[in-house]
């Protein structure tokens, strides 16, 4: 066990960045009230995660705890709910590092009759009422093929490869995203497409951006994938792939599936991680200085 | 043949073999780009000659585990840039201060530790858990203000420090974690 006069000396030492913290959780819940949307909580504990192919859930008795509010949310978004936003714990199983933990807070909001460009207004103007930030312009929006042309010299929406994007996103193109201002990064290759959907008109790219703060990931954010159809085959494709990979294979939730097939908006959504935006906005570099209690190995 | 280990038993401490080499991981992080499958990077420090490099793991990657003997055996002193061991026959071996790193100032005379061989050589020493280390400098500790800074530096080895509660003062004696390298408790005088 560590010594407690230590444990008591690295808490107190954190009070200025949890009063920083809470001032930025009461910032964005006025941000919210102003805007007219409407604060829900939706359960943690699911009987089945969302599926991605590359997040995996902790299994909390014979269910599982949520990866992400997104499935519960867009079911209210179909009921008529068309301004919703929610703050709570999400768990990842197996994600630690400096800017990962498997249990960490997550901002997700939706709106119904938009797209991802409403909801990169929305961030532009939520992040606003950080003055840290400055934000004097409006925020850059970078395409991932202009990016990748110029910082890694190939187009990753004419030729898709997953290793070598996500491997040269990591060593070239972040480390390149602009310093003295946030930056959107957007129109993600189809293959990447996670749960956006695709844009009307060029088949190979799908609307979705993300928000990188110093070239820390901080949110990402679709033009929500609406079609029913679609939608079962991405999952079913991502349980093929999890399958093969060896990864744990969720059922579908079908809960979800029916509520699209009776029909949702066109929508815009965003999930942002809270712990990583205090973690920028007290320019620190690791998580540990900015959660209170983390788990250890 | 000794097992391997996959990318998500990576962690800082564990000792892995790269082409034959047996090196320590100092550094690990996990970095998952977007939606895309898990990087983790490491520190690698070789038990060899103590130098380090970065490199990148994916999930399916694997390294493996050396083939590591142990002995028990006696610190006996250092010479420039080394430290000598020996065993109970009086055989001596010797590490570089560079592979030791912050374990060489948690050394003390006689101190009993399980020295580890690659092939013959000897790479790398655990040290017992708790070490004991008379506190050699430290500022008077400030009374009545607990509520902040409640710790400070004491010199526990040449001008090697470690941060201890304030109510330690010069002269005492205090046990020190090896696995983390830091103040555990006091040691109070019979």
């Amino acid at each position: 066990m560590r010594s407690p006069h230590l444990e008591r000396a690295r808490l107190q030492g954190l009070k200025p960045v949890l009063q920083l913290r809470s001032r930025i959780l009461s910032v964005i819940r006025e941000w919210f009230s102003r805007q007219d949307f409407i604060e829900v909580e939706t359960p943690v504990r699911l009987p089945t995660p969302a599926l991605e192919l590359h997040i995996d859930a902790e299994p909390s008795g014979s269910a599982f705890l949520r990866t992400s509010p997104e499935l519960h949310m867009k079911r209210l978004l179909a009921a008529g709910y068309d301004r919703i936003f929610q703050i709570g714990p999400c768990f990842r199983k197996g994600e630690r590092g400096d800017r990962h933990n498997p249990e960490y807070t997550m901002l997700e909001w939706y709106r119904a009759s938009a797209d991802y460009t409403d909801i990169m207004a929305d961030t532009e103007s939520l992040l606003r009422q950080f003055e840290i930030l400055n934000l004097k312009s409006d925020i850059p929006r970078l395409t991932v093929e202009e990016l990748f042309l110029k910082h890694a010299g190939w187009n990753p929406v004419e030729a898709y490869d997953a290793e070598r994007f996500e491997h040269d996103l990591v060593s070239k193109v972040e480390p390149a995203l602009p310093r003295d201002t946030p930056a959107f990064v957007m129109d993600y290759p189809t293959p990447a497409a996670a749960l956006s959907r695709r844009k009307p008109g060029r088949d190979t790219v799908a609307e979705r951006f993300e928000l990188y703060i110093n070239g820390v990931e901080i949110a990402n954010a679709f033009s929500e994938l609406t079609d029913p159809v679609e939608q079962r085959q991405r999952f079913e494709t991502w349980a093929h792939e999890r399958k093969a990979l060896g990864a744990p294979v969720y059922p579908l939730d079908e809960d979800f599936l029916a509520a699209l097939e009776l029909g949702m908006p066109p929508s815009g959504g965003i999930a942002l991680g809270i712990d990583r935006l205090v973690m920028v906005l007290a320019g620190a570099k690791s998580l540990d200085e900015v959660m209170a209690f983390r788990e250890r190995d | 043949m000794a097992a391997d280990y996959t990318a998500s038993d990576f962690r800082k401490g564990l000792r892995v073999e790269v082409d034959g080499v047996p090196y320590v991981i100092t550094e690990f992080n996990f970095v998952k780009p977007g939606k895309g499958a898990a990087i983790y990077t490491c520190r690698l420090k070789s038990l060899i000659d103590g130098n380090t490099y970065v490199r990148n793991f994916r999930s399916n990657d694997t390294l493996k585990k050396p083939d590591l003997e142990e002995r028990t055996m006696r610190y006996s002193h250092k010479e420039t840039d080394h430290f000598i061991f020996m065993d109970e026959n009086f055989e001596q071996f010797t590490l570089l201060d560079k592979v030791l790193g912050d374990n060489q100032y948690f050394l003390f005379e006689d101190c009993e530790v399980r020295v580890l061989y690659h092939n013959g050589q000897a790479v790398d020493i655990t040290l017992p858990t708790f070490i004991d280390k008379v506190v050699l400098e430290t500022e008077p500790g400030a009374r009545g203000n607990t509520a902040t800074n409640t710790l400070k530096p004491a010199k526990i080895n040449g001008d090697f420090e470690i941060m201890v509660p304030l109510f330690i003062n010069q002269g005492d004696t205090i046990k020190i974690d090896t696995r983390t390298g830091e103040y555990a408790d006091r040691v109070l005088k019979k």
